[in-house]
């Protein structure tokens, strides 16, 4: 099975989730089947993409994220396996592709090449529920679905083969593709919240601004405070 | 040498006054009274993280989702973060706003803090990240208010470094 085929398959997937991919290969190759503006392509900073993730993922419930990794980026952050068990946003699919190579960088093996290092069975023993690890295309087709309709953390370990593609470069610039993504995010609340308006009943503000009310539908903060932290609340006294 | 009780409030109080619903730290001493505060607090939320760099991608995803966010950590904690720092934040100008306990300044008792005490300032200055101290309680809110609006004016990181002055009675 290849990355390539994996991304395929999932793009028409990807068109209103956000979506984080890591540098190299991975970025490459879905910016090939065409750029959306609810990419963002992580080109540097290994690790980072399932943190950006966890960040989208917990401030906007209404959202899905789908963060696509790689086995050489989550090696050097395991942690965060243990800190999205911890917050366990439920609107965050983490497809983590295991190549066990580090390819873009020269395709040296990586920890999990032959199986020594298995990520499933990290992520799993730091605590997420839901852990999948497939190495065919159908499997991985299945996960994701079976991922989309659970509505919790899910991650899915896909072993692909490690092979790229051969041109690299897409036409914007990194801070560029950052406030796209922004700019998008933006949109699509602003979107959310003029569609809850029509949907109540209420009116945005019209006529004299100064005496007009507008009524706003809290979702987020709402949402949030409904959390609860799985973990007991820490006491100042166990800090040293 | 207690941690500040009163400071530690004048503090939390100013990341709420500057707008900030939302904090990413990893805990340390001198935070520790702060942290409990954003804890018990229903209107902010925490997100503990098991290392710091962590944060600075956690920062980025709520600063994409238009959510006001701080960082909370310890000297050492910047500098296990600085890739994420240079590679994410400054590379894709997105702004943080971190404020740092700043241990192992000379009157630091622990000789485990000196070296990180020494270097961290250098560091700022290499990376080109502007800095202030924070001393006095009567000032420090102006300045944590400085700090985050000029981290997202310059769509760059800004550090506040959080003193023994300050955060220890």
């Amino acid at each position: 099975m290849e990355r390539a085929q994996c991304i395929e398959m999932i793009y028409p997937e990807l068109e209103d989730k956000l979506v984080v991919t890591i540098m190299g290969a991975c970025a490459q190759e879905l910016y090939d089947l065409g750029h959306r503006e609810n990419f963002f392509y992580l080109q540097h900073a290994m690790g980072l993409a399932s943190s950006i993730g966890l960040g989208l993922a917990r401030t906007l419930p209404a959202e899905r994220v789908v963060v696509l990794d790689g086995d050489g980026s989550a090696l050097m952050n395991l942690g965060t396996f243990a800190t999205l068990a911890r917050y366990r946003p439920t609107n965050l699919i983490h497809i983590i592709f295991d190549n066990g190579s580090l390819l873009s960088t020269g395709g040296f093996d990586s920890h999990t090449t032959s199986g020594v290092t298995d990520l499933a069975a990290v992520a799993k023993a730091a605590g997420i529920e839901h852990v999948v690890s497939v190495d065919d295309p159908f499997s991985f087709g299945e996960a994701i679905l079976e991922a989309l309709e659970r509505d919790d953390l899910t991650v899915i370990v896909a072993h692909v083969k490690a092979v790229g593609p051969d041109d690299y470069g897409m036409a914007f610039s990194l801070p560029e593709n950052a406030e796209r993504f922004r700019q998008y995010i933006e949109g699509r609340k602003r979107d959310r919240v003029t569609s809850a308006l029509a949907e109540s009943g209420a009116h945005p503000p019209t006529g004299d601004r100064r005496t007009a009310t507008p009524t706003f539908p809290v979702v987020d903060k709402q949402q949030r405070s409904e959390r609860s932290d799985p973990l007991p609340k820490s006491e100042p006294g166990r800090y040293r | 040498m207690p941690v500040s009780y009163e400071n530690s409030r004048i503090v939390f109080d100013s990341i709420k006054a500057a707008g900030v619903r939302s904090i990413s730290a990893l805990p340390e001493t001198w935070l520790g009274l702060l942290l409990q505060r954003a804890e018990d607090d229903p209107e902010m939320d925490l997100l503990q993280v098991a290392k710091e760099e962590e944060a600075i991608g956690i920062a980025a995803g709520a600063y994409f989702a238009g959510e006001p966010h701080i960082l909370l950590m310890q000297n050492h904690g910047f500098l296990a973060a600085i890739n994420g720092i240079v590679s994410l934040a400054q590379l894709y100008s997105i702004p943080l706003c971190m404020l740092i306990a700043m241990r192992g300044e000379p009157a630091e008792p622990y000789p485990w803090h000196k070296r990180g005490g020494a270097v961290t300032e250098p560091v700022l200055r290499a990376l080109d990240i502007p800095f202030e101290h924070a001393r006095d309680p009567r000032t420090v809110g102006t300045q944590i208010r400085e700090a985050y609006l000029q981290s997202q004016a310059s769509l760059s990181p800004v550090a506040l470094l959080l003193t023994r002055d300050l955060m220890v009675d």
